[in-house]
């Protein structure tokens, strides 16, 4: 008989949703093998370059039916690429009912008792509060404008040692100054410590029962060509007594379903129930002299133009995070620095086609360095849903970063009229007495985000939810989703603090299941400590 | 006979376009990587029979314009007197390996070059000597464009319009640093920031100072969260 490689704990991806039980099992003496399917970047690999082949190597840009994905592929996942805003969910969102009568997250998880795993990953991050002094050009126009139009508006805390932060802008491709807190600084180095092994290139295809007595599940993988990942070198299977699901909403539920047939059924809402985190993205082309004048605002002889300066994301205004307010109503509105490469996105404002292109287009190009993206997040009616997967693969490669992915949204009535709303909000604060241009981002039915959720989702009901309250699959003993797929719903604000804390609330009902299934595995909620994953164990 | 030349222009682009995602998806996994190896080369841009390279000059003008390179320049329609998508390098990046997607230029800029002979016969007919869609006023490329973009593959153009883009706005067939120093066209337009004589950004001065510039929300609790 062949020889079949074992492990206790095989850990699929290795972002937030990887690292953080990752660490934890290998910490308490579980054996573990993460697979991932992205490259491995250490920081001095890290460049601030926006030729495709370098950063197309570690962001995907995954299309589906009306919802485009930028998601992170990479050791580390989207911690690698991520703008490091890490903010607490507010109080409401965990006691959503998405219009029914029960709630949409289970009833063992509300803000209060998520506190605790918050304040473990802030100060595993760790995550600092920005001072103004430290808020960056584009988050303080923004914050003033809030002020003039009578909103309030609070500096973001972020995930990064703002002390070793350059500041440079580039934070969307990867931090070349070690500063900003991904799981390659922190929770990874600690779990190849503790003697997890990484393997990067490995795309897990498909789980099903495993063969070796005292193994509960094989996974089999295929291996990347390191230049092109559509091009397999190879492939293999390893056989686990634990699987831990953290391959992101884009992956996880492809996995799964592909994995039905072998695995004897999957719950109903595996790749159902799919949220954007409500992103919805608006520009701001603001006036100079109006900020000037208006917002008493100069630096070096201009008022702003300064939109790729500072550190991505500066403040947010929580007005309507408003308990109060109608559930579906409420939104956090940010400012955000997206690269230019998305800079297709953005309407021209002038009436007629074409509206993305063209010589009205150039023009508004040109004035680049006054535009600020402002994005809300709302709450979503988890309108997307994954059809039947690719023949392997999480999507359909069709070429390094672009992809195309069996994902269908449309949004409901609801989250359009709430992006309506958070429109008129945003138009009112940033045109007030012509302080700015307010511009939509291109009118198709798709919606691009970068924090995609919900389509394995945690939950108390069975026929809504793919997990219980404890993260494992409905039905399938040892096999946990710990990643943003686990997360019920839109989250109001950057949802990565909230998948690392949910990450870190799965561990010890994992740790339980182990003991229980005769692994000798400890927990403790020891910090990881800080050091850069310097091999992959 | 346009509904002819439109289905035979798309059945052409299938079968060329080796990667093409529609077969991609359909077929099972060895083929896949069988056809992604025996995929068709683009032709060498110096020695482009079939009119690729001007008809996605054309292509990237009429998304980002510019003006005209040389007196006669019948690709870029001129509409505009400064640089556009083809000085930025569009036509560069289509075919640039680390873009991935240079075998389905040619059969692109075929059902481009198809659906403008019916499109616009009379102008095609009027200049002979260059690719259909070439032939096509700024106007007409434009109305082609955007039939294009909202057809059934539109994802396929829009996926080649968003590389024009990423041309103009990001010079993404070259190290941004030296293209930044270096004065490349679209990152000048849209006044991207300039690195060190070393080629690296950051340490910029980038806030307004201590003084706060708005009310905090009354409800924030912890390093800065809402309650």
């Amino acid at each position: 008989m062949a020889f079949i490689e074992t492990t206790d704990v095989l850990v699929i991806g290795t972002g937030f949703g990887g690292a953080i039980p990752a660490f934890r099992l290998a910490a308490g003496g579980a054996k573990v093998v993460m697979l991932e399917r992205g490259p491995w970047r250490k920081t001095s690999d890290i460049k601030q370059d926006l030729q495709l082949g370098t950063y197309t190597q570690i962001l995907d840009l995954v299309m589906g039916d009306g919802v485009e994905v930028i998601a992170g592929n990479v050791v580390g996942g989207s911690s690698v690429v991520y703008l490091a805003a890490s903010m607490r969910a507010p109080s409401f969102v965990f006691e959503r009912r998405g219009g029914g009568q029960t709630r949409l997250w289970p009833g063992a998880i509300d803000r209060g008792r998520m506190d605790k795993y918050y304040d473990l990953v802030e100060r595993a991050l760790p995550v600092s509060p920005q001072d103004w002094d430290d808020v960056s050009y584009g988050g303080g126009v923004f914050a003033a404008a809030c002020k003039r139009a009578g909103w309030t508006c609070n500096p973001v805390p972020v995930a990064v040692n703002v002390d070793q932060c350059a500041r440079c802008g580039w934070m969307a491709t990867g931090c070349r100054f070690g500063a900003k807190r991904s799981m390659i600084l922190n929770y990874l180095p600690a779990a190849v410590a503790n003697g997890a092994q990484i393997r990067e290139l490995h795309e897990v295809q498909q789980i099903r029962p495993a063969t070796t007595s005292g193994y509960r599940y094989a996974v089999d993988y295929m291996t990347l060509n390191r230049d092109d990942y559509r091009r397999p070198t190879g492939g293999n299977t390893i056989e686990a007594k634990f699987v831990i699901m953290a391959a992101g909403a884009m992956g996880t539920p492809v996995i799964l379903k592909r994995s039905a047939n072998a695995l004897g059924g999957m719950p109903d809402a595996v790749g159902r129930y799919f949220s954007p985190n409500g992103d919805h993205v608006s520009l701001a082309v603001f006036d100079d002299e109006m900020v000037q004048s208006l917002l008493g605002l100069n630096h070096d002889g201009v008022g702003y133009k300064a939109h790729a300066l500072g550190r991505s994301i500066g403040t947010t205004t929580f007005d309507k995070l408003d308990a109060d307010l109608p559930e579906g109503m409420r939104y956090a509105l940010q400012q955000i620095y997206y690269p230019p490469i998305v800079n297709l996105m953005p309407e021209d404002g002038v009436d007629g086609d074409p509206v993305w292109f063209g010589t009205d287009k150039k023009a508004l190009s040109k004035q680049w360095p006054s535009w600020m993206a402002v994005l809300a997040m709302i709450e979503d009616g988890n309108e997307g849903e994954f059809g039947t997967p690719p023949p392997w693969g999480n999507f359909t490669r069709l070429a390094s970063a672009a992809s195309l992915a069996q994902l269908t949204y449309r949004a409901s009535e609801q989250t359009i009229a709430a992006r309506a709303a958070a429109e008129r909000d945003i138009s009112d604060i940033v045109t007030k007495d012509g302080l700015a241009q307010f511009l939509r981002w291109k009118q198709t039915e798709a919606t691009l985000t970068a924090h995609p959720l919900a389509s394995c989702r945690m939950g108390d009901d069975p026929a809504t939810s793919a997990l219980d309250d404890r993260n494992q699959l409905r039905g399938h003993d040892g096999i946990f989703v710990t990643d943003a797929s686990a997360v019920p719903t839109s989250l109001c604000v950057n949802p990565s603090l909230t998948v690392a804390a949910l990450a870190e609330r799965s561990v010890p009902f994992i740790v339980d299941s182990a003991r229980a299934a005769g692994i000798d595995v400890d927990y403790d909620d020891a910090l990881p400590g800080d050091g850069e994953l310097t091999t992959l164990g | 006979m346009r509904r002819v030349s439109a289905e035979l222009t798309r059945r052409e682009l299938l079968r060329r376009a080796g990667i093409a995602f529609v077969a991609f998806q359909a077929a099972p996994a060895l083929n896949l990587a069988r056809a992604v190896a025996l995929a068709p080369r683009a032709p060498d841009p110096l020695s482009d029979a079939t009119g690729a390279v001007p008809t996605m000059e054309a292509f990237a003008d009429t998304l980002i314009p510019g003006k005209k390179r040389f007196p006669g320049d019948a690709a870029i329609a001129g509409v505009v007197s400064d640089d556009g998508a083809v000085q930025a390098g569009a036509v560069d990046l289509l075919y640039f390996s680390g873009t991935q997607i240079s075998e389905i230029i040619a059969p692109c800029a075929a059902t481009m070059n198809a659906r403008a002979a019916v499109f616009d016969p009379a102008a095609v007919a009027a200049s002979p000597s260059v690719p259909p869609f070439v032939a096509l006023s700024f106007e007409k490329r434009t109305a082609l464009v955007l039939q294009l973009f909202d057809e059934q593959d539109g994802q396929l153009w829009e996926a080649l319009g968003a590389v024009v883009f990423l041309a103009f706005h990001t010079a993404g067939h070259l190290h941004t640093a030296d293209a930044a120093l270096g004065g490349h066209p679209g990152l000048e337009w849209i006044g991207f920031p300039k690195p060190s004589r070393w080629g690296i950004w950051g340490w910029s001065p980038s806030s307004y100072g201590p003084s706060p510039l708005a009310d905090l929300h009354p409800q924030t609790v912890g390093k800065g969260s809402p309650s």
